[in-house]
């Protein structure tokens, strides 16, 4: 342990005797390891409650098709649909989208029900009357609308609709409600000028989890025009988004990954002619091959290990303490209404352990390979 | 012996400043539960699908209610219509945002 301990001494005094070499690698390397991990604490850190919150989703969607599209769905499908077996509740949906011209962005409209009332996540209250409604904190905010101000919509028929804004969604709930405006099921119904006889969808519960795809293999047979979409299939999308939106950001950092590939196959391939004289040296005075490759070993360690986890901790401050910055532009994409960068810190170890054997592994072999190859060589020799 | 000890005590220091920020987060976490279980409970009752983060398209707002099956196919990640999709710029209004 001792002997070790010198030869970690020496090795700390041949990294500082090429000091700027080895910090411009260091901070290289750091560079990359945050940009990476900040890419993976990211995407895992959304994905993680975004799938967590789509678990509570209903179990079947259930669209109506026409035209090769999606159409508005008869509420009399309620009627066969509670005639199936295992079927629970069954509530149809009213929703739609808006255009505003004034702010360029898109809302989300939605109807509101008695089961809603009792949300907690707001300020103010749902709307209860046909002249109210209560909106999302990204629409509140883009709009300059506070409680009771008025909120103004045009319909399809160029008509203005003037709302009262009884409620606003929290912040923190931004990641589900950011372009909502909820209003009343009579108020959406006129707004979209939709048949009194049918709805944007329907939800389905299944009693029993394990019967859902028999579940909707049989609402398919009762409306061939129908779409059911299962919960778990909205649990996959999320998944794949996820990991197709980080696999797109790790593309962009490609060109820095490929560089940082080149230089350690250039270190692997080679060492230059003072390092292979100071290995015979240290050959000629007595030290053994494994001395030698100890001593290599630690120098990579040094720079790998250092580097490694001064790119963690950036990556984590980055990510969690200044809400990704750097990466909130490539995520964020055309929207004008994004809600606020505030991942929640789930960490997948897992995902360090692979950073850590992708890059540090690497390096550290890098250092030593080269190193073996002179220090099998005759002393003599390799001093020449 | 200076140099070993002063590279220990930088590793040291870098370990438990990760391992306090990993413990942070895993106190963050349980903290903000009780708001997650509201956010489920806002999912639930209000019948939620999809997630607000990209409201600039249908297929982006509500991707699990992308239209995968439709002639003229738009959602995440599908073929561009035309070629000029992938050279035409966002509008101004939203570069300029």
């Amino acid at each position: 342990m001792k002997g070790n301990g010198r030869i970690i001494e020496y090795a700390l005094s041949t990294l500082a005797r090429r000091k700027f070499k080895n910090f411009s690698i260091a901070v290289v390397f750091s560079a990359l390891i945050a940009v990476l991990s900040s890419i993976l604490f990211l995407t895992h850190a959304y994905k993680t409650e975004t799938l967590k919150l789509l678990d509570n989703s209903p179990e079947i969607i259930l669209q109506n098709m026409s035209g090769g599209r999606h159409e508005l769905i008869p509420t009399e499908y309620i009627k066969t649909l509670s005639g199936i077996a295992g079927v629970g509740q069954i509530t149809p949906r009213y929703w739609g989208y808006y255009y505003d011209s004034l702010t360029s962005a898109n809302y989300t409209l939605m109807a509101v029900d008695e089961n809603m009332r009792d949300i907690q996540l707001i300020d103010g209250r749902m709307p209860q009357t046909d002249t109210e409604c209560a909106v999302g904190r990204g629409v509140a905010d883009l709009r300059q609308a506070g409680l009771k101000d008025d909120f103004f919509l045009i319909t399809g028929a160029e008509l203005s609709v003037n709302l009262k804004i009884v409620g606003i969604f929290t912040a923190n709930s931004a990641i589900l409600t950011n372009d909502l405006v909820v209003m009343t099921k009579d108020s959406l119904i006129k707004f979209f000028n939709m048949p009194a006889d049918k709805a944007t969808d329907i939800t389905v519960e299944v009693n029993n989890p394990a019967e859902v795809s028999m579940v909707a293999r049989k609402i398919r047979r009762a409306f061939p025009n129908s779409r059911p979409i299962l919960k778990n299939e909205l649990i996959r999308t999320y998944d794949n988004i996820f990991n197709w939106r980080g696999g797109i950001v790790l593309t962009m950092f490609f060109g820095a990954i490929a560089a940082f590939m080149i230089f350690v196959w250039d270190k692997a391939t080679g060492i230059n002619a003072q390092e292979r004289r100071e290995i015979g040296i240290l050959k000629a005075i007595g030290w053994e091959t494994a001395d030698v490759l100890t001593l290599k070993f630690w120098e990579g360690a040094v720079v790998a290990t250092g580097s490694f986890l001064t790119g963690l901790i950036l990556a984590y401050v980055h990510v969690f303490y200044f809400n990704a910055q750097f990466l909130a532009p490539v995520l964020k994409g055309w929207s004008v209404l994004f809600p606020r960068f505030q991942p929640m810190p789930y960490i997948d170890i897992y995902q360090i352990f692979v950073l850590f054997f992708l890059t540090v592994v690497p390096y550290v072999a890098a250092s030593v390979v080269p190193s073996w190859k002179a220090a099998i060589s005759d002393p003599d020799a390799v001093m020449r | 012996m200076s140099k070993t000890r002063l590279f220990a005590g930088f590793i040291a220091i870098e370990a438990v400043v990760l391992l306090a920020l990993y413990t942070g987060s895993l106190n963050r976490v349980n903290v903000k539960e009780p708001e997650m279980a509201l956010k489920r409970k806002m999912v639930r009752v209000m019948r939620l699908t999809d997630v607000a983060f990209w409201t600039e398209a249908r297929y982006t707002r509500h991707p699990s209610q992308a239209d995968f099956f439709a002639p003229f196919q738009d959602f995440p990640s599908s073929v561009d219509h035309f070629p000029a999709g992938s050279i035409v710029p966002p509008a101004q209004r939203h570069v300029t945002r």
